[in-house]
């Protein structure tokens, strides 16, 4: 049996793998996507395994609204990637620095 | 049927907003007007819906306590509502005179309302992740709504890309307060909070969601958006980033720091100490610098912001109802401001430097008149609102005994007095330039803005009203 501490340190790496990859990523805005989706999930291991260990279901009903605002999310920011396609015929990050100051 | 009359005006926008849908799907084509007017009557109506309701008397919850309906969140609403419609006027004046037909907008800005309407009533911390998606994800839209603008997709790119960084924020510090407390409620999650034997993992969860508001919020050290997203959108978008939203982040500091952690209010408000002094530093002393009047207003977006936070900082009743005088005004200003470059700009190409309104006073001397109030306001320079707004933070701060941190604010504010002063110089002393000014135009936005620096006039003479309704709304918080 696999204690309350083991799912919250996997979700803590995830986080961390994904707040890493959106700060370091100087290539490509998908990863970036990916990256975002991915803390999404680690707190749904969070949320769930709260809710398993502290015996409440409302922590589950949680995850089903972050993973249902995900897909939306996702929608918009490939929408909106396809906006940046189209006027800059790029998506690397390191070209998104029109704008300083 | 009692839980859904709570509801209410947000079932009367929905309904509505997919009315203007409809409206804007069969329409003659050359009537854009009338997607506008269902728009605004849509957000007058449920605004006048409100006003005939009154405050309520007592605290109502709905829906197994996810949703509040108190005097706080109907005077929010209220107001809210009223700069939406009035965003709204602007926005018109700026696509008819530039012959634009973006309709889009004022349907994804009722849904973003939407979304901070049930972020000011939220009591549970899925409804405030909820409303702030549903706000956020409509404002990322309408920032890359500009479909043939470079800059309006990357500073779209930047916004998405930070703004969900930040949900993610604070859905993890949410976790954690979910996983200590065992609630998503926040009247339950409040009363965990006080016992205190639990305090070092709340503040875990804390340090999080803290980040998560600030963003939002836009404060330092996580401003990085918005001069970008400011300088990237278009003028009618970037004037309803400027204002609307503000009120409700500031809803959602209030609803999760005072209602959900009252518990840790010496933890939050020294944080809320560092975040709010390092905005009002960073915002005036980099505003300076600007050349771009929309990032000097961005700059200078981020500095109020801080100010902002004074009042909550100061832990009592009034303050937080000093906090709430001063993002009413400061939202009224920050429109009028937009709003001011809007009918500058008229029909012409866009006024974005500074230096293009050199003699704009000389030429249009009403306009530049209009233009010094809602500056001097925003500085902080009475008899105007923005005066009165500083003037209650900081009593309220100096009577918590916080006398250090009110006179670095007042510092700072003499900072950034220089470059409000600055823009100022520029529209009346300075000669005007080669290019011919376009006409001015008579549209409805004229009129919006009159009655819009007529109320900072109005707030700057009799300030004792508006902070009188600030003081009911927030007497939910304990007797004055």
């Amino acid at each position: 049996m696999l204690a309350l501490a083991d799912y919250l340190i996997v979700s803590a790496i995830l986080l961390c793998l994904s707040v890493a990859g959106i700060i370091m990523n100087r290539k490509n805005v998908i990863i970036l996507l990916m990256c975002i989706e991915l803390m999404l999930l680690a707190v749904n291991t969070n949320f769930i395994a709260f809710s398993r260990f502290n015996d409440d279901v409302s922590g589950q009903v949680f995850v089903f609204f972050i993973l249902t605002v995900a897909a939306a999310e996702a929608a918009i920011g490939l929408a909106i990637l396809v906006v940046l396609f189209r006027n800059k015929k790029s998506i690397n990050v390191e070209d998104l620095n029109s704008m300083k100051g | 049927m009692n839980q859904l009359s709570l509801i209410l005006p947000e079932i009367l926008l929905t309904g509505f907003v997919c009315l203007v849908l409809i409206v804007d799907v069969f329409r003659s084509p050359d009537n854009s007007a009338a997607t506008f007017w269902s728009a605004v009557i849509s957000v007058l109506a449920v605004a006048a819906f409100l006003i005939t309701g009154g405050l309520p008397e007592i605290r109502q919850t709905a829906f197994a306590e996810t949703y509040v309906l108190d005097s706080l969140s109907v005077t929010l609403k209220i107001f809210l509502l009223l700069v939406v419609a009035a965003s709204f006027f602007y926005a018109r004046e700026y696509f008819t005179n530039k012959n634009q037909e973006r309709n889009e907008f004022f349907i994804l800005a009722i849904f973003s309302t939407l979304g901070m309407m049930v972020l000011i009533s939220a009591q549970s911390l899925l409804t405030v992740y909820l409303g702030l998606e549903l706000l956020s994800l409509s404002l990322y839209a309408m920032v890359a709504m500009e479909r043939d603008s470079a800059a309006a997709a990357e500073a779209a790119m930047k916004y998405f890309v930070l703004g969900a960084l930040a949900s993610g924020m604070l859905l993890y510090g949410m976790s954690m307060l979910y996983g200590v407390s065992g609630t998503l409620n926040l009247s339950e999650l409040a009363q965990q909070t006080i016992g205190g034997d639990k305090n070092l993992l709340f503040t875990f969860g804390l340090v999080f969601v803290l980040v998560g508001i600030a963003f939002k919020l836009g404060l330092a050290p996580f401003h990085m958006w918005v001069p970008d997203v400011y300088q990237g959108a278009s003028l009618p978008t970037t004037l309803f980033i400027s204002s609307a939203p503000k009120i409700a982040a500031f809803a959602m500091a209030v609803r999760v720091l005072i209602d959900g952690l009252p518990g840790l209010i010496a933890q939050w408000s020294d944080m809320l100490i560092i975040l709010s002094v390092a905005s009002i530093a960073v915002g005036n002393v980099v505003a300076i610098a600007q050349t771009n009047i929309k990032r000097m207003l961005a700059y200078s977006t981020i500095s109020h912001m801080g100010f902002l936070l004074l009042g909550l900082i100061a832990v009592t009743n009034q303050g937080y109802a000093a906090s709430m005088f001063y993002v009413f005004v400061y939202s009224l200003a920050s429109m009028s401001a937009f709003g001011f470059i809007i009918l500058a700009t008229g029909s012409g190409s866009e006024l974005n430097l500074i230096e293009d309104y050199s003699g704009l006073g000389k030429q249009k001397p009403l306009l530049g008149f209009l233009g010094i109030v809602v500056l001097f306001s925003l500085a902080g320079i009475p008899p105007f609102g923005g005066f009165w707004a500083k003037w209650f933070v900081l009593k309220e701060l100096v009577a918590s005994g916080h006398v250090w941190l009110a006179a670095v604010a007042v510092v700072f504010s003499l900072v950034g007095a220089y470059y409000y002063l600055r823009v100022i110089k520029v529209i009346f002393f300075d000669e005007p330039g080669n290019s011919e000014r376009p006409a001015s135009s008579r549209g409805m936005g004229t009129i919006i803005f009159g009655i819009n620096t007529s109320a900072i006039m109005f707030i700057g003479l009799f300030p004792g009203i508006l902070m009188g309704i600030c003081l009911a709304a927030m007497s939910i918080y304990g007797a004055p």
